[in-house]
């Protein structure tokens, strides 16, 4: 058996222990983070799944390292204590015991490098696909734009607390968010939902363009697994797909100025039809001269 | 002139002994953190509940303003702990005091260097203070860009004069760093006893070697970076500024290439200061010594080759981040071989708890604990859902606050009795070790969890679902109050009112350095003639 197909056998075995445990911390609805959460979001892709085992991986790894050392610690700390041990002994050095301890953690630093840098290469290579979504951060809302889709264009900005205390302004809110989607959609939490959406497709691939008009900002979405800088004067390129019907959120993840907490990101994953329906709709109303001029 | 003892005034402002100065910086380090622990705390009781309240009530400041408050405390809290508390009280404070005693020298190498090093920190630190009170983002006083001070945030999104400010400071405190860190590596190289080869020397002095070599190679490139803000900000250059050919991606590049040596200059100090407690209360010699030196060389060397995993999600290169990920995880070896000497050290020996090395041992379990997160992070797989999140505060707030800091408690306690001539109150001390133990991580275990929610750092208010582990945390950060308090009663009892004299050698024959062949305090000057080493 290879090394390679050792070191996945075991990791397997680790994530199915510890997942088994952890799994029941996870429960929780898709797309928002949990009251009281313990672990990642639920993950709600390919991508955000094997981050996730990878993490509960290394969770697996550091927990028995740091309580390996906690236990040697206390151990040292009763038998050798002054009263069981009066008369302290003269040994300072031990070859084999150094070689062991730098051995071992290189072990472990093998075996996790091994597993990581496939992931990364998973989620950074931009499979090919058909699909683009360009997003621009600005202070302090996010402006999306689909160069595949006869170039809509419009920008998503935080719904105000104010919109969670009074119905009226909600119902509003609300109002306008079905207006724009095309089908009936609520608010869901405070400081995560927009005006309004990002509408995709489920099970396609998408390749995110991120780029800034100001400062940085980075768009983040835990459950989907992606997390990009937008920089002005650079394109970043990442990508995502969705399996499920749903609603993720996610929040700005760079320091940009006074309201980096109040630019959330909210992605409405829906079936291609609807996705159809959608797009035509939107293109009446959102389609942006430029892009569209550029054919892209 | 050379061998007066001069008084008064003249004494401290004139000072040219080292030990006056160390015990300076000292005193600077506990007034810088007592405002930036203040700082610290006006976040966590806005960030105690759902919401923008605390803020606004207690300043008396309007919600809108209170979000930009809120990013001027994060910057304000996070430049002060570095560069005004955790620098002067480790590398100012015990480096001054114990390096030359250590080491058998009189004094430091240059002497008159060692006063301008810290009398540039006071108006470094007014200047800061005053960036607070000044014009940053339009409309709103003061900088909120983070400690780290990313353009173009630092650039076009701060025009006001308070970044300006914020730079001058940095400018002032690094060149005071800077010499500090000239006059240790001079004087640790020409100024040991007769005797002390470089691989006799206490491991605190080889901490303090390392530490100013990293100073010396890390800041000018600070000083740089923050010299092209500068100048971007006021004199048309655009280093950093797309439209005019420039790259915001370059000050991350530089930021870091200072920003991650600057981390290991923190905590080095603290390493060789736990090495020196945990031999001494084990009444035996450090396990692996010249292992352990050399841990230290290499965690210095590899620290200046990993920056980047700092900025895996600006948009690197895949086999850039590969090889980041790689160095990176090659720091957790010399690191475990810390680690493992130290309980090898205590192991067979025979123990005993005071404070000193209550918090010594606590050092070590916590950074155990703030280490393994760090190898998490070093992936950049693993590291995309929890990048910029409150794990990564929760990490190096286990490595530095629960670090470097129990690194200065651990010092202070283990020296105090040296420095002063006095006992600290034993009873009152343990209980102050206890209480802080039991608030501080109750303050940063539970970040853990809401950043692998995905709790982004540097939030004003955040969604209703991490509440709950929010509340635990500023309940942590009241503990820790109750625990600084104590600190402050502690250290006020041992310096103006204790009774009880400490003899030359404190702790016995564990401690075997030199400073514990010297009374207590020291003599003004000390070593007139120099020790030789067998």
């Amino acid at each position: 058996m290879s090394v390679k197909r050792l070191t996945a056998g075991i990791m397997a075995a680790l994530t199915a222990v510890f997942g088994y445990s952890v799994s029941a911390l996870a429960e929780g609805r898709l797309g928002v983070p949990k009251d009281k959460g313990l672990w990642l979001q639920e993950a709600a892709n390919e991508q955000a799944s094997r981050i996730a085992d990878f993490n509960l991986d290394l969770m697996w790894i550091i927990t028995v390292i740091t309580v390996f050392v906690f236990i040697l610690m206390f151990y040292v700390m009763i038998r050798f204590r002054a009263k069981a041990n009066p008369e302290p002994s003269k040994v300072s050095h031990n070859t084999l015991i150094e070689v062991i301890w730098t051995a071992v953690p290189i072990i472990i630093l093998v075996v996790i490098g091994i597993t990581s840098l496939p992931l990364l290469y998973y989620q950074d290579v931009v499979p090919e696909t058909k699909f683009a979504l360009r997003v621009t951060g600005n202070q302090w809302n996010w402006t999306y734009n689909y160069p595949d889709h006869g170039g809509i264009e419009y920008t998503a900005s935080v719904v105000p607390d104010s919109a969670f205390s009074n119905a009226n302004e909600r119902a509003d809110y609300e109002n306008d968010l079905s207006e724009f989607l095309g089908w009936d959609a609520k608010l869901n939490a405070r400081l995560l939902d927009t005006d309004l959406r990002v509408v995709v497709p489920i099970k396609t691939k998408i390749k995110v363009q991120l780029t800034a008009s100001d400062v940085i900002h980075a768009w983040a979405l835990p459950s989907l697994g992606v997390k990009l800088d937008a920089v002005p004067g650079r394109l970043n390129e990442t990508w995502f797909e969705v399996n499920e019907v749903g609603t993720y959120y996610g929040q700005c993840s760079e320091l940009c100025g006074k309201d980096h907490a109040y630019m959330p990101i909210a992605v409405e994953a829906v079936s291609q039809e609807d996705f159809d329906k959608w797009v035509a709709r939107a293109q009446a109303n959102y389609a942006d001269a430029a892009t569209t001029a550029l054919g892209r | 002139m050379a061998h007066a003892d001069p008084t008064g005034w003249k004494r401290w402002v004139f000072s040219t002994n080292h030990k006056d100065i160390g015990v300076m910086y000292l005193w600077f380090a506990f007034f810088a953190g007592m405002i930036g622990f203040g700082m610290s705390g006006l976040m966590r009781m806005e960030l105690a509940e759902p919401g923008v309240q605390f803020l606004p009530e207690f300043l008396g400041i309007t919600e809108n303003e209170a979000r930009h408050m809120f990013n001027v405390l994060t910057t304000g809290h996070g430049l002060i702990m570095v560069f005004f508390m955790v620098m002067p009280a480790l590398i100012g404070g015990f480096g001054n005091y114990f390096v030359p005693l250590m080491i058998g020298a009189p004094d430091m190498a240059f002497p008159r260097m060692n006063n301008v090093s810290f009398w540039m920190m006071p108006p470094a630190f007014i200047l800061l203070l005053l960036s607070t009170v000044v014009e940053g983002a339009p409309g709103a006083n003061g900088f909120g860009g983070g400690w780290t001070a990313y353009a173009p945030l630092s650039t076009s999104g701060h025009p006001g004069p308070s970044m300006d400010l914020a730079i001058f400071s940095l400018h002032v405190a690094g060149a005071s760093s800077i010499m500090g860190a000239i006059n240790y590596i001079t004087t640790i190289f020409n100024m040991r006893a007769p005797g002390m080869t470089i691989h006799k020397m206490p491991l605190f002095a080889w901490s303090i070697l390392i530490t100013a070599f990293l100073l010396v190679l890390s800041l000018p490139v600070l000083a740089g970076a923050i010299t092209m803000l500068l100048t971007d900000r006021n004199f048309g250059t655009t280093f950093f500024d797309p439209a005019g050919g420039g790259d915001p991606i370059l000050y991350q590049h530089l930021f870091w290439f200072f920003g991650h040596p600057e981390v290991y200059i923190m905590i080095l100090p603290a390493f060789g200061i736990v090495s020196h407690i945990i031999s001494t209360f084990s009444r035996k010699p450090i396990f692996g010594y010249l292992g352990m030196a050399y841990a230290m060389a290499a965690i210095g060397f590899v620290g200046f080759i990993v920056w980047a995993h700092h900025m895996y999600t600006v948009g690197l290169d895949v086999d850039t981040k590969a090889y980041f990920v790689a160095a990176t995880m090659v720091i957790a070896v010399p690191t475990g071989v810390k680690i493992f000497s130290w309980i090898a050290t205590m192991w067979g020996g025979s123990l005993t708890f005071p404070v000193p090395m209550l918090y010594a041992i606590a050092f070590i379990l916590l950074f155990t604990t703030g280490g393994v997160t760090g190898v998490v992070l070093s992936n950049a797989g693993a590291d995309v859902p929890l990048h910029d999140t409150y794990y990564v505060v929760a990490h190096f707030h286990y490595v530095l606050s629960l670090g470097a800091v129990f690194g200065i408690f651990a010092g202070l306690y283990y020296w105090v009795g040296k420095m002063s001539g006095r006992a600290y109150p034993d009873l009152l001390a343990k209980l102050q070790f206890w209480v802080t133990f039991v608030g501080v991580n109750l303050i940063f275990f539970p970040q853990h969890f809401l950043g692998l929610q995905g709790m982004p750092r540097r939030y004003v208010d955040y969604p209703d679902a991490y509440a709950y582990w929010n509340y635990w945390s500023t309940l942590g950060y009241q503990i820790t109050a109750v625990g600084v308090l104590l600190f402050i009663i502690v250290m006020a009892y041992t310096l103006f009112f204790s009774k009880k004299k400490v003899g030359d050698n404190q702790w016995g024959e564990g401690a075997n350095t030199l400073e514990w062949t010297l009374s207590s305090p020291p003599p003004f000057h000390q070593f007139n003639e120099l020790p030789k080493i067998k």
